[in-house]
């Protein structure tokens, strides 16, 4: 009934959805899967309407619609209950389940709070979920907001006339395990009202829940597979399934690491709500990468290193020596250096130029009582520009109007310049194009050979694989499997994978 | 890729032209003032009325000047009107007390009230960044405390200064203008100084473009937050110092007016509230244009109401100007 016909997305520079093809039946669960970018989210979009495909049509019912935003697909009846919660949290439940549906209940200007409170209690009563309709959210755990968050979504049930179909992200991360069953089941039985379509990292859920499922890969559907059909295995080959080229990742610039010493030693850390029990050493020259899906810790990871989050359980040295007060100054004065992956809102000052940028972070060096030493800051810039070819007419350039890989080039220099030589490198490559990926892969071999140690989350598996002396394999906060990958002795896709879902 | 270029490039070439824009509109809408008052009334141009304009706008300039740092933050200080009265009320005590004459100890009384100026703008800056309080209620409520610490002091009196050597800030004159003017440059160009010249400066545009990232450069923020409103009180003083030396009276009342002075004229001279743009040089421009506008619609002869209704339109186009409204998604 509703039907994707070879729809395409584009972004620039990204070619997000390639011809894909979708489709849900009536009272169907169908599954979502795919790597991290594999454009399992845009395709949600355009699914509810916040996206509209560039080519191809979108069907109801065999009749062709075109969706402006959510409300129009809302009318269609297709809703979407959201990963991060969408609830207010300073507003009941009841206000909630109708919030922008309020004309309703208004009698004269005024709103009949009994009628929208039983209409509430109808609705909560859908997913079974016995609260009374004005608590205020707040109170609410997880799991019943997200109950709530579905029956604010079957309210389009009463509203128009059709099908629905329900857009479930990531429904169960925040959920125990019960709670994961309960939920299940309810969609179960909620096949009678809706269609559901259910997006998860997690394949046994996917698995377990779902009637078909669309395996995503690269913008592409590359496999659909009935439940019965389903085979673990052959999804994860089928998600990944590339090779990596050895040349781009300069593989043969790979130098083993001293492993006689350790820059950072995790033993058995733990922050709560985040990850725990972790424990690696990091040595000079070596490129460590930590490997799983979003929120599995790997950013957690990083902000402990540079002294952002305090560890709850077990001890972190940097350099022999745990923090005294753990803040960021404390990591930047021991040599952590931090490339964030929003490159805009932490890497770089928009509004100052180069050499401002690039001694942001030591400015003590280049300043006596306070008063800045500007010609050796200038003096800085400019070795640091032609050493790493940065191209800017000048070091009075604003930071800003740089291109994306020279603004990376830029807060490696302000490290590197500044003497770290432990680097914390959050998606170094995101965003960049291709010339300047490869610059920043010279220059994490270059660090390396300078016996620095590097902790990366890399953008894509391959980049891991390429790059990284070691990868450590997380999931929902906790270590899975450690990896070797000496030169032309990687470890797969599959391999990583496999410990990932 | 190439796709993406492109988009980067026409996205620079709008924002240089803006950016070009933003950077020369004040000191474009000051001269266009001034030209328009000459021709309306030739006399706007004499050295004599300049002169009425500088010492009018010099202490006002002062507190601007302050403000300007906190507000490079990303903050905002809107404590000027109590820290200006207390500067003032104390310098006077301390002066009299001393003396009341520059030529004896009694100088010792301008470091004093500079002291003063510091220390307020110390506690501010504290209770924003320790108690976690907005800056703009923080310092609102300083104000306030200033306002009533100041009539406590003087209990609602005048205190007049009649040293003839301190009132010739006003009286001296040199090429036309009175000495204090040449006080406020040279503060001018001690600002100047710290804005470009200083680590206290360079911090102060980092945290205000970007907070997150000064924190993950490992700066200390808090630090900087409160040094800048310190650094604030002291120009807020010499304010205080050089009102005091333009009427020859302290009193509580000496902060009136200061605050939408100088908030008016950081915004019109180009000095984005939401920090990390602009600069003293800018709140000269902004505050010359305050002054102007006043001094020349009384040349021309119209009433002061209509000046108060100039001042407001040119504030929301000095605010329309300088942001980047598609980059803001909720205001509040």
């Amino acid at each position: 009934m509703y039907q994707l016909n070879k729809v395409d997305k584009k972004f620039p520079g990204v070619h997000a959805l390639k011809a894909v093809d979708f489709k849900i039946g009536r009272g169907e669960i169908v599954g979502l899967i795919g790597e991290n970018g594999a454009g399992k989210s845009t395709l949600m979009k355009v699914i509810y309407g916040a996206y509209q495909p560039d080519g191809g049509t979108v069907t109801v019912d065999g009749k062709t619609v075109r969706f402006q935003n959510p409300r129009q697909a809302m009318d269609h009846g297709i809703g979407m209950v959201f990963q991060e919660q969408s609830l207010i949290t300073n507003l009941t439940v009841m206000e909630n389940i109708f919030l922008g549906f309020e004309r309703q209940f208004v009698r004269f200007g005024v709103i009949n709070w009994t009628a929208m409170a039983e209409a509430a209690r109808h609705q909560l009563r859908k997913v079974k979920l016995d609260i009374d309709p004005s608590t205020v959210t707040s109170k609410l755990s997880f799991a019943q907001r997200q109950l709530v968050e579905l029956a604010k979504v079957l309210t389009l049930e009463e509203r128009i006339d059709g099908d629905l179909v329900i857009l479930l992200d990531e429904p169960t991360s925040v959920l125990a395990k019960e709670e994961v069953e309960l939920l299940f089941s309810l969609v179960r039985e909620l096949t009678s009202r809706a269609s559901f379509i259910f997006v998860s990292h997690r394949m046994d859920e996917v698995m377990e829940l779902s009637d078909r499922i669309y395996v995503m890969k690269d913008g592409e559907v590359v496999d659909v597979v009935a439940h019965d059909a389903a085979n673990i295995d052959a999804i994860q080959h089928k998600m990944v399934g590339r090779e990596v080229d050895k040349q781009y990742y300069r593989e043969q610039k790979q130098r083993p690491y001293d492993g006689s010493k350790a820059l950072v030693r995790f033993d058995r850390v733990g922050v709560a709500g985040k990850f725990n029990d972790i424990s690696f050493d990091l040595h000079p020259g070596e490129v460590l990468c930590l490997v799983g899906t979003e929120g599995s810790g790997r950013e957690a990871i990083l902000r402990t290193i540079f002294g952002l989050e305090k560890p709850g359980t077990g001890t972190v040295e940097i350099k022999g020596r745990p923090f005294e007060r753990t803040n960021a100054q404390e990591a930047v004065a021991r040599g952590v250096g931090y490339v964030p992956r929003e490159r805009k809102v932490e890497g770089i000052v928009n509004g100052m130029n180069v050499y401002e940028n690039m001694t942001l972070s030591q400015m003590g060096n280049y300043a006596s009582k306070g008063v800045l030493r500007i010609g050796e800051e200038k003096a800085l810039a400019e070795e640091w520009i032609k050493r790493l070819s940065i191209k800017t007419p000048d070091v009075y350039k604003d930071c800003g109007g740089l291109s994306g890989g020279n603004q990376q080039k830029v807060v490696l220099a302000k490290w590197r310049s500044g003497g770290s030589d432990i680097f914390l490198l959050d998606h170094p490559t995101r965003g960049l194009d291709i010339g300047a990926k490869e610059d920043v892969y010279d220059m994490i071999r270059e660090m390396c050979d300078d016996g620095a140690g590097i902790v990366l989350v890399a953008d894509t598996l391959e980049e891991a694989i390429g790059l990284s002396h070691t990868i450590l394999v997380l999931k929902d906060g906790k270590f899975q499997k450690r990896f070797a990958g000496p030169p032309g002795d990687k470890p797969s896709l599959y391999d990583l994978v496999h410990h990932m879902i | 890729m190439a796709k993406t270029l492109t988009a980067d490039k026409a996205g620079t070439g709008f924002s240089i032209r803006r950016e070009t824009l933003v950077k020369w509109a004040p000191l474009l809408v000051l001269i266009v003032l001034c030209a328009f008052f000459a021709v309306m009334e030739p006399r706007f141009l004499s050295t004599r009325n300049f002169a009425r304009i500088l010492i009018a706008a010099s202490p006002a300039l002062m507190v601007a000047i302050g403000v300007t740092f906190v507000i490079i933050m990303g903050s905002i200080d809107l404590s000027m009107e109590g820290t200006v009265s207390v500067c003032a009320v104390a310098f006077a005590f301390c002066f009299l007390w001393l003396g009341g004459t520059l030529a004896s100890w009694a100088w010792l009384a301008l470091p004093f009230a500079m002291l003063v100026g510091a220390v307020l703008g110390f506690v501010n800056g504290l209770i924003h960044v320790k108690l976690r309080i907005p800056s703009f209620m923080a310092s609102l409520a300083m104000g306030f405390v200033g306002t009533g610490l100041a009539m406590v002091m003087t209990g609602g009196d005048r205190i007049r200064i009649e040293d003839a050597l301190f009132r010739s800030l006003l009286t001296e004159r040199i090429l036309g203008f009175p000495l204090m003017v040449y006080v406020a440059g040279v503060f001018l160009l001690v600002a100047w100084f710290i804005q470009t010249r200083t680590t206290l400066g360079r911090n102060f545009y980092a945290v205000g473009g970007g907070e997150d990232l000064a924190i993950a450069s490992g700066l200390n923020v808090n630090r900087v937050r409160v040094l800048g409103f310190t650094v604030a009180g002291v120009f807020f003083a010499v304010g205080a110092l050089l009102a005091v030396g333009r009427i020859g009276i302290a009193e509580t009342a000496t902060g009136n007016n200061f605050m939408f002075l100088s908030i008016t004229a950081v915004v019109v001279g180009g000095t984005a509230l939401w920090g990390g743009v602009g600069g003293v040089w800018n709140t000269l421009v902004g505050v010359l244009i305050v002054f102007v506008i006043g001094n020349g619609m009384v040349v021309i002869g119209l009433p002061g109401y209509v000046q108060d209704g100039v001042l407001g339109i040119l504030v929301i186009l000095a605010v329309i100007l300088s942001t980047d409204r598609k980059s803001i998604s909720f205001v509040k």
